[in-house]
């Protein structure tokens, strides 16, 4: 089975606000909130961790899941953020860039 | 506002965080609109380093939208340093600009940084009053010539007008050009003051006749009966509701770094230059002193049949002199809505002279005596 690679779209607009991420789309200007699991997943979609490793070592330990159930739902998750192109998922590394050449960030704050 | 980020808004709110700022980046222009209210000689504006340090600042404090303007910001050699810095920090971007330097280039990499809107100034369909207002021969075209090249590129474009006395009558046609443009339109019939204080340009502010039939106007107003509507008692709600978002979960940084509570709202609370931008926000005696008032803490509005739904600015009221009074422009607006004159306007009428006298003359007193 192969890995699931997950990377923050940088064309976004997202902040964190008490723990819970907001994120307008770049495509329709659309705004999401995520709960604090997705925002995790978010948090941690920097395109190189496997999504399995995002939720083994950030995921299963804060919330007290059995891994094979937690990852199906991350695996959801991302599929759906990724139909918003909240987010980028592919089965290689994800390369970040902007438009500038910098990293994005992850919006992080307070 | 939908109601996602109405949330949003209401949250920012609770946790005092600064959701949304604007940053002018300078206060320089290539027009000369008669009625702006800046000063646009270049008294010190921040260097790129000193405004990259500034949102990271507000990023870390959780500002979110920024509204980058002017003066007019394409005249910074920096600006796509700068915008290409916001974004990597992934602010939904909104920039106001007269457009009139945006050409191709321009508007393809705005679409590459994925602004979330480009709000264009456009006064008049007809080239002779834009450009009598802005000064600049041409400039209508510049303009228009630039909302083409953005909406190209599938950005999202606004037009704003001012209605003003020199082209009062142009805002339908201006609407229908931005509907002929595929862009949305605001029509704002509010002059500000200069920062300095000089209200002389209020005088470009159109009069009652013209702000009635805008008032009148389905396509500006909706529903015009219930725009118009006489407002119900205010609850108690109401009374403790606050006066609008400045200073709570918006604020306004100009080019030399000094914060204000909006643009519109002059009361200095701080310069990001010597003090972090949380450090202002959070703890600036100005800044809550503002953040402290409520509707029933101001002067004459509580008692006014208006106050439930009065769009009174507290930073024009401030202008006027008191940050807790009525804003007389708002006043007008709430008379010319619904025919009844606000609280203020009453306090401010002088009583009229007795036309009768009625008392005894001392002649005829005695007389019948």
């Amino acid at each position: 089975m192969s890995r699931l690679y997950v990377a923050r779209n940088p064309r976004v607009a997202a902040r964190c606000l008490d723990g819970e991420m907001m994120i307008m789309s770049g495509r329709d200007s659309t705004l999401f909130t995520l709960n604090k699991t997705a925002t995790i997943l978010w948090q941690a979609a920097d395109g190189a961790t496997p999504l399995d490793e995002i939720v083994e070592h950030l995921i299963c330990p804060e919330f007290e899941v059995e891994p094979t159930e937690a990852l199906q739902d991350a695996e959801n998750l991302a599929r759906e953020l990724a139909s918003h192109e909240v987010l980028q998922i592919s089965d290689q590394p994800i390369p970040q860039r902007v438009p500038g050449g910098q990293t994005p960030t992850a919006g992080e704050s307070r | 506002m939908s109601g996602l980020l109405q949330e949003m808004t209401d949250k920012a709110l609770a946790l005092g965080v600064p959701l949304s700022v604007q940053l002018d980046l300078t206060y320089r222009c290539n027009e000369r609109c008669v009625h702006c209210y800046l000063d646009h000689e270049d008294h010190g504006e921040m260097t790129t380093a000193e405004i990259k340090h500034l949102l990271d600042e507000m990023a870390a404090a959780g500002v979110f939208i920024l509204t980058l303007s002017g003066g007019e910001i394409f005249l910074r050699k920096d600006f796509f340093e700068l915008l290409e810095y916001a974004r990597s920090l992934m602010f939904c971007v909104k920039l106001k600009t007269n457009a009139v330097m945006i050409r191709e280039k321009e508007a393809a990499r705005l679409r590459d940084l994925n602004i979330q809107s480009i709000q264009v100034s456009i006064y008049s369909h007809r080239p002779d009053i834009h450009d009598a207002i802005t000064l600049v021969p041409g400039s209508l075209r510049r303009s228009l010539d630039a909302i083409r090249f953005l909406k190209s590129q599938g950005l999202r474009v606004i037009i704003a007008n001012v209605l003003m006395t020199q082209n009062m009558q142009d805002y339908p046609s201006v609407r229908a050009l931005a509907a002929e443009l595929g862009v949305e339109c605001t029509l704002d019939p509010t002059v500000t003051p200069m920062m300095n204080g000089d209200r002389s340009v209020l005088s470009l502010g159109v009069d009652q006749d013209v702000l009635r039939q805008a008032f009148r106007d389905p396509a500006l107003v909706g529903d015009v009966d219930e725009f118009c509507a006489i407002p119900a008692k205010a609850s108690d709600g109401e009374l403790d509701a606050l006066p609008c978002s400045a200073g709570h979960s918006a604020c306004y940084v100009s080019p030399y770094g000094d914060v204000f509570p909006c643009v519109q709202f002059p009361l200095p609370t701080g310069n990001v230059r010597s003090q972090r931008f949380v450090d202002i926000w959070r703890h600036s005696e100005r800044m809550n002193e503002v953040r402290s008032i409520r509707v029933r803490d101001l002067t004459t509005c509580p008692q006014c049949t208006h106050v439930s739904q009065c769009t009174r600015c507290p930073g024009l009221a401030f202008m006027e002199g008191n940050m807790r009074g009525p804003s007389s422009q708002d006043c007008e607006k709430s008379f010319v809505r619904t025919g009844i004159p606000s609280a203020n306007m009453l306090s401010k009428r002088r009583p009229a002279p007795n036309l009768v006298q009625i008392r005894t003359l001392p002649s005829l007193a005695g007389a019948t005596a």
